[in-house]
């Protein structure tokens, strides 16, 4: 199991998970895709989502068991789970193009139409892409949540950012 | 080094300062903070020289448990710096060995 | 000659971390009279450098920060009348449950019907050529200074271990604002949560499994590390060794109960492997083998600060029991209850280790070899 291995999943162990939506749904645009793969017990997901999509049940170890048909993709479940293993993609989101969405709980913060590097689940930079938009309301409770779109050939890929703007020199001083 | 902005616990915005003397050099230090952050904040990561072999020692444990923070404070050697906090005016030593009672209490 | 201040109690409890605080919190709502002792200046053990969100339920308070945890605790401990013993180390545990404490201001000696010990757990230590440079710290002393103190003792860190208290001290550090040039773990899979080593692992942070420390390098602070792959029978494979730039070499190898106290009062020990070496033996009710003296969170066995709550309210309720301040059925009642939700944290691949432990634990005889 590459999560055990090598500290990331690969593509694989996600698309054969009850998170997971179908490759189908994805297609269709704006869905969440729930990478939580290990039983262990939490299920503030099911308690997020208002949809009733995300299913953990008893006990609450059981893997999230995603009904894409439910989902709308508001994204509420982002910034609720614990281990930051919850992404929006939007596959339809404009020719070419993917909206993908993650928690980023670092400073500094992007800004709206900035530039950044793409990068997968073993923090490869996989490419460039544009921040649409940063939102960080008070129920998130300090997990903003970048929503980024990118070429629409790294949406299975694209899980996080990296800051390309240099402003993190001001995070620490003598 | 300090952080000043980060993502959870927000920007620092302690702002009273005392000065302590480290080795005889006057040091900014934030109140409400031991004396290892302090130093820390400066770079400063040799809080002790060993009896035997002459090695240096600093932090380890950061919760009072292992001495290897220990330096002369005040005239006072022996005191664990991750636990104990800075003062206007402090004067802290580099610990030689075992130290040596500066002051008699 | 010194005149010795003695302070009457009906339960004491030393350690405030979240077991501790927890224990307090029970015991109050019975009307018990209760005292907090801690050596620390501020309360809360280890749940104020816990700056991310928990798991479990609701109950648990899953997506709550263990910051925002610790201060709920600590304010119901004092709304309910907690008397708060800081800057107190209780170093000694008399007959007749009399706790010998050391302050700024002398000793003070406690007389109480029942003693909790929270004691929580000390980090293990891993030597190896150069480790006690500057720069060598515990895991936790990395958190202590980052998460409390918002100091970097480094800006370059190499992560020895990726069980939950690596992963998540390496996820920290990048919050903080420095490197973690990779997390080694010897083990050939990851020791921790997968999300948490997914986390850093989009991050930028390469976890080596099969890996160990050889060497901390440096004149006289650390400036590289000497890590090396290891083989099945955890070798060292000569010719696999990597120098790495790094000025933070931070341990992440492990926990063990602390208990000085416990051997002190005369209770008798287990040991249980996968709760950390010794444990004093406990019964349902987290009592020892000395009757009014009970046990809660890493005392009892390394595990983590929500099995420490859970634990602790076990105690707290159990102790006023004892002195009959609530009802034997209600508090019986409420600790089924307890366990019910405890059972539920210790199940699946990570928990269901430690509930079979507390099991083997909880089953052996009253008067085990130690």
């Amino acid at each position: 199991m590459s999560l055990e291995k090598n500290g990331y999943p690969d593509i694989d162990e996600i698309k054969n998970s009850p998170g997971y939506p179908g490759d189908s749904r994805l297609a269709r645009g704006n869905c969440i895709v729930i990478e939580c793969i290990q039983e262990i017990p939490c299920n503030p997901c099911e308690v997020a989502c208002k949809f009733g999509a995300i299913k953990v049940g008893q006990p609450i170890t059981n893997l999230p068991v995603f009904d894409g048909e439910l989902c709308t993709g508001c994204g509420n479940c982002i910034a609720d789970c614990p281990g930051q293993a919850i992404f929006l993609v939007n596959k339809a989101y404009a020719p070419g193009k993917a909206l993908v969405a993650f928690p980023y709980e670092f400073y500094p913060l992007p800004e709206k139409d900035e530039i950044v590097a793409v990068v997968n689940r073993s923090g490869k930079d996989i490419g460039r892409g544009k921040v649409v938009k940063v939102i960080n309301p008070k129920k998130n409770d300090h997990t903003p949540v970048i929503y980024l779109e990118v070429p629409l050939e790294l949406a299975d890929e694209a899980r996080s950012m990296k800051d390309l703007s240099g402003k993190k020199d001001e995070q620490e001083r003598e | 080094m300090r952080v000043i902005n980060h993502p959870i616990l927000g920007k620092d915005e302690r702002k009273k300062k005392v000065t302590i003397y480290v080795d005889d050099k006057p040091i900014s230090a934030i109140q409400g903070e031991p004396i290892l952050a302090s130093l820390l904040a400066q770079g400063i990561r040799v809080n002790r020289i060993t009896k035997k072999m002459k090695e240096p020692r600093g932090l380890y444990c950061g919760i009072g448990r292992c001495t290897d923070c220990v330096m002369i404070v005040n005239g006072i050697p022996n005191v664990r710096t991750c636990v104990t906090f800075v003062e206007e005016g402090m004067r802290i030593e580099t610990q030689e060995g075992l130290g040596q009672w500066k002051n008699k209490k | 000659m010194e005149k010795q201040k003695i302070v009457k109690t009906d339960i004491a409890i030393i350690g405030t971390g979240p077991a501790g605080l927890a224990a307090a919190i029970e015991s109050a709502k019975t009307g018990a009279d209760v005292i907090l002792i801690d050596e620390n200046a501020q309360p809360g053990g280890q749940l104020f450098k816990q700056i991310h969100k928990f798991f479990g339920s609701k109950e648990h308070y899953a997506k709550i920060r263990g910051i925002d945890i610790g201060q709920k605790l600590c304010n119901e401990a004092k709304d309910l009348g907690v008397h708060l013993m800081l800057n107190t180390v209780a170093f000694a545990i008399y007959d007749d449950k009399i706790i010998a404490g050391m302050t700024s201001n002398g000793t003070i000696l406690i007389k109480t019907k029942c003693i909790i010990l929270a004691l929580g757990a000390n980090e293990n230590t891993l030597a190896f050529k150069g480790w006690t440079k500057p720069g060598v710290i515990g895991a936790g002393a990395a958190q202590t200074m980052i998460n409390l103190y918002r100091v970097l003792p480094g800006k370059r860190f190499l992560m020895v271990g990726s069980g939950n208290v690596g992963l998540i001290v390496s996820y920290q550090i990048l919050q903080a604002g420095a490197k973690v040039l990779a997390v080694i773990e010897a083990m050939p899979k990851v020791g921790g949560y997968g999300v948490h080593a997914a986390k850093i692992s989009r991050a930028g942070i390469p976890i080596f499994t099969s890996h160990t420390v050889l060497e901390a390098k440096g004149e006289k602070e650390v400036s590289s590390a000497v890590i090396c792959e290891l083989d099945e029978n955890f070798t060292p494979i000569r010719g696999k060794e990597k120098e790495i730039k790094v000025d933070v070499i931070c341990l992440a190898v492990g926990l063990t109960p602390q208990t000085d106290l416990a051997r002190m009062a005369g209770c008798r020990f287990e040991y249980i492997n996968e709760l950390g070496g010794f444990v004093p033996w406990h019964d349902e009710n987290m009592e020892t083998t000395i009757p009014g003296i009970y046990v809660a969170g890493d005392t009892a066995g390394v595990e983590e600060a929500s099995t420490a709550i859970d634990e602790g309210r076990i105690s707290g309720i159990a102790a006023a029991s004892s002195l009959t301040l609530i009802n034997k059925r209600k508090a019986e009642e409420k600790i089924l209850h307890i366990w019910e939700r405890l059972n539920s944290l210790r199940i699946g691949s990570f928990g269901q280790n430690r509930q079979d432990a507390k099991k083997v634990l909880m089953k052996a005889r009253k008067n085990p070899c130690l």
